[in-house]
């Protein structure tokens, strides 16, 4: 079913502060670079992927905004919602769209624009990805309920303390290597020790900063690829996206992570491969404890040892399991519901052996797996060269 | 000021008082339309102890608006003596060091204010750890 | 009105009784040294100990519903049995909007009650439950709910500031067949007598120093208790216990010392040098932690006293259903020894004190 559909270009803008810029440019520029790549393909459909632009800046109705600014008006143009992951669901959107058809040449973009507002708006604001009545209500954050899930591994599976610098580590020395990547500097371990508790045990190196960023792909079947077309073709292998309960605490078991679980698997099965096979994989590092989580949910970890592979160099671009190879959102920075997007773009890099000093060698299969909340909502896809 | 959302869920957030499942027997909490255990309709009211163990806890610095007021405080994940967990704050700590597993009971505490010095004040469930007391 | 003294005793249609009881005290805890140390150089000793001061989370409203709780489960009746739940304090945290409703409200007590905030300086507590018993003894209702419970407001750098504290208790007011303690009777002694006022919209009350004594809390005190005995037909020396309202350590114990009390009655219920001056809770708070200890057969003089002013009188006869009770509920000894020590900036915080 989706072995038609392909990714024929993409785009992206430097991930960071931008002060000076609004959600509507960062949207356009990177829907203008992604179709700088194939500029003789006419898009038909825009699927947005965006958590914040009704509550940070005050802005609906995304289609028709980013279209027009965009210079796509008349498209098709609905804006998915998934919190962390709108930019993972935006994504499978437009490769339903493209392999059932509906539509030929869509433009799947992630954006989101957090600067609008200034802290605490923004950490209200990013509440909403929690249940608001039972989990935002008592007081909880984001972070604290990746302290609540941290606290309660490392007790369930006796880790040390100071056992996920790893995963800061490598996405910082992978961020030094990319351009649009926010920090662009390596980190060393005493740097994480000494970072400032943010929800215990969870540290500010825990954390991967929210941003603004806007990224952008060309989803079209392979039939539609232009002629003289130069790139290797990176082809969509699969595509799904599975939900759990929203609020932790409505789970049967607080850390089972069910739905990256199935989703991971679904996706192993539509791409008939197995977890050995995937060269990289792009997961969303929100907090280094979902990094270890989705390392596990994978299959590349057995449960409570995901954490494990940070130690040992297997995340490292040249490692059994590269991850966040141009800097994840701890280094590239986290625009929420841009990730997923950003996600494919630098996995499509890797493939296509654009990704610079942190290449990872021969890259052929990449995972990408894109988590609003923990693990409430994920997305899985899985991109393979040509 | 979300006023008509407080109050439709004063009853659970008062008093812990969430469901039992007429098919299935299943103590639900907070209080839903399909019962999670056997997707049949669940609406028989039931009021939990508000006894229970901590599942896990961290603490929150950086409070989001209305809350800066409170922090830092302590929030947990809480799983009630009947089987739910719930998300709730810790309170009345003092000296006492929070651990996974130790036994806490439900209080009614002001939750935050919405609308500033004007607005109305939110009471709702917190947990502090057990007082003795002879049951 | 005649003045002979047995027709002044308030006396129920229906006998009634307390059915149930319960306390609250906030854990934290402010030494009068700190409070000394802050402003005077810790010149001062200061009246009492120390005094109990509410967390960030806590007001009113949650204080008095953790009491009528514990009332509720020494009383073994159900919330909707209720028929009134009444609230005194002068530390409401609407000025308008009840807090007896959502005290009612959590304990299941809605929606078939009445309910209302009483305010009486000190004694809005004790005025509420001489509404109980009239309730109740008139037939009108089966059982009520009567609290007492402050979290009093003490300028910085006032005397008060050394005592005003946090707590109180809630009684749960039935018929006398099925009471732990049997209502004998009761008097009140009001006059209009300005000792200590907060006018509407202002953060701290005022007080006339030591006008606040003789002509005040002891002339209420004292008319209130000696009326009350008097028209009873009883002495000192027939209570187990007496308690009074209790400002600081020293005027409870000259008030009882005034009617012929032994410190041996009055210091069971004297609670105020370790938790301070629980304004409408103190007198009835101090009566919880008698309950506590109390045996069948043991009388107990309860007087309350509020400013502006007045006394509420109540002599009661604990009953062999008190057996059982004590226990169900934590008892005010217990929230007395939970306790953490805090410091003057720590209070300032949690009393949100922080100028404007």
């Amino acid at each position: 079913m989706l072995e038609d559909v392909v990714i024929a270009g993409i785009g992206q803008i430097q991930v960071g502060e931008h002060w000076e810029t609004s959600l509507r440019s960062h949207a356009a520029r990177a829907i203008l670079a992604a179709r700088s790549e194939v500029p003789s393909l006419q898009p038909d459909m825009l699927v947005i992927g965006n958590m914040l632009g009704s509550t940070i800046s005050h802005q609906a109705n995304l289609g028709a905004l980013v279209a027009d600014w965009a210079n796509l008006s008349g498209v098709d143009a609905p804006t998915v919602e998934a919190s962390g992951a709108s930019g993972g669901a935006a994504l499978r959107l437009g490769v339903m769209a493209v392999s059932s058809r509906q539509a030929d040449v869509v433009v799947v973009l992630g954006v989101e624009k957090i600067t609008d507002s200034v802290q605490t708006g923004q950490d209200r604001a990013l509440t909403q990805m929690m249940d608001t009545d039972y989990e935002a209500m008592p007081g909880l954050t984001p972070s604290g309920q990746a302290g609540l899930v941290m606290n309660r591994y490392m007790a369930q599976y006796q880790v040390p303390a100071g056992a996920f610098a790893g995963f800061a580590v490598n996405a910082h020395a992978n961020g030094a290597h990319n351009p649009n990547a926010m920090f662009r500097k390596p980190i060393t371990r005493q740097r994480y020790d000494e970072a400032e508790v943010v929800a215990p045990p969870v540290n500010q190196m825990d954390v991967a900063p929210a941003a603004d960023g806007a990224a952008a792909v060309i989803l079209t079947r392979r039939e539609w690829l232009p002629a003289d077309y130069a790139m290797p073709v990176v082809r969509v292998a699969a595509s799904n996206l599975v939900t759990d309960s929203l609020a932790l605490h409505d789970r049967s078991d607080p850390m089972l992570f069910q739905a990256a679980r199935l989703s991971s698997e679904r996706a192993f099965r539509q791409a008939g491969i197995s977890p050995a096979e995937v060269d990289l994989f792009e997961l969303d590092d929100a907090y280094s404890i979902y990094a270890a989580l989705q390392l596990e949910a994978a299959g590349f970890a057995a449960a409570g040892q995901g954490w494990l592979l940070a130690q040992d160099g297997s995340i490292i671009p040249r490692g059994r399991v590269p991850i966040c190879t141009l800097g994840g959102s701890k280094a590239r920075g986290n625009p929420i519901g841009a990730v997923g997007v950003y996600q494919a773009v630098e996995a499509v890099l890797q493939l296509r052996g654009k990704a610079g000093g942190s290449q990872v060698p021969e890259a052929r299969v990449a995972m990408l797996q894109n988590w609003g909340g923990p693990a409430s909502t994920v997305a899985t896809h899985i991109l393979m060269r040509e | 000021m979300e006023v008509p959302r407080y109050w439709r869920n004063r009853n659970q957030r008062y008093a812990l008082v969430g469901e039992v499942c007429p098919h299935c027997e299943v103590k639900i909490f907070p209080p839903r339309d399909v019962c999670p255990a056997c997707g049949q309709d669940a609406k028989t009211k039931f009021s939990f102890s508000g006894r229970g163990e901590v599942y896990s806890y961290t603490t929150i610095s950086d409070a989001p608006a209305g809350y800066e007021e409170n922090a830092p405080y302590t929030v947990a994940l809480v799983k009630l003596e009947e089987g739910p967990v719930v998300t709730a704050q810790l309170t009345d700590l003092g000296q006492e060091p929070v651990s996974i597993g130790m036994p806490v009971e439900m209080v009614t505490r002001r939750i935050r204010q919405d609308g500033g010095k004007e607005g109305i004040l939110v009471y709702g469930y917190k947990f502090r750890p057990v007082m003795a007391v002879a049951r | 009105m005649e003045d002979k003294p047995q027709s002044l005793v308030l006396k129920p249609k229906l006998p009634v009784g307390i059915i149930g009881y319960g306390a609250y005290i906030p854990r934290y805890r402010l030494p009068n040294t700190e409070v000394s140390r802050i402003w005077v150089g810790g010149a001062r000793p200061g009246p009492v100990k120390e005094k109990s001061v509410p967390g960030l989370d806590e007001d009113v409203v949650t204080m008095s519903i953790e009491a009528a709780r514990n009332a509720l489960a020494r009383a073994g009746i159900c919330a909707d049995e209720l028929r009134a739940v009444w609230v005194g304090s002068e530390s409401h945290p609407y000025s308008v909007k009840p807090t007896s409703t959502l005290v009612a409200e959590a304990i299941g007590a809605v929606p078939h009650i009445q309910a209302g905030d009483w305010e009486f300086a000190c004694k809005a507590g004790t005025e509420a439950m001489v509404a109980a018993i009239a309730m109740i003894g008139a037939g009108m209702g089966r059982y009520a709910l009567a609290i007492g419970m402050d979290t009093a407001q003490g300028r910085p750098g006032d005397d008060l500031e050394y005592t005003a504290a946090a707590g109180g208790a809630a009684y749960i007011l039935g018929p006398a067949a099925e009471a732990l303690a049997e209502i004998e009777g009761s008097y009140s002694f009001v006059t209009d007598t300005p000792d200590f006022w907060r006018r509407a919209d202002e953060r701290y009350p005022s007080h006339a120093q030591r006008f606040t004594g003789d002509p005040a809390y002891f002339e209420h005190v004292t008319s209130a208790a000696k009326t009350l005995m008097s028209g009873l037909g009883s002495q000192p020396a027939d209570y187990r216990y007496c308690v009074f309202h209790q400002p600081n350590a020293k005027f409870p114990q000259r008030a009882a010392q005034l009617l012929g009390f032994t410190n041996e009655q009055n210091k069971t219920g004297l609670l105020s040098p370790e938790i301070g001056n629980t304004y409408a809770g103190a007198a009835i708070v101090g009566l919880s932690a008698i309950l506590d200890e109390a045996k069948p057969g043991d009388r107990i003089l309860v007087t309350s006293y509020g400013s502006g002013a007045g006394s509420d009188a109540f002599s009661l006869r604990v009953t062999d259903k008190i057996t059982g009770r004590q226990e169900k509920a934590t008892r005010t000894r217990e929230y007395i020894a939970r306790r953490t020590e805090i410091d003057y900036g720590t209070y300032i915080r949690y009393r949100r004190l922080f100028a404007e």
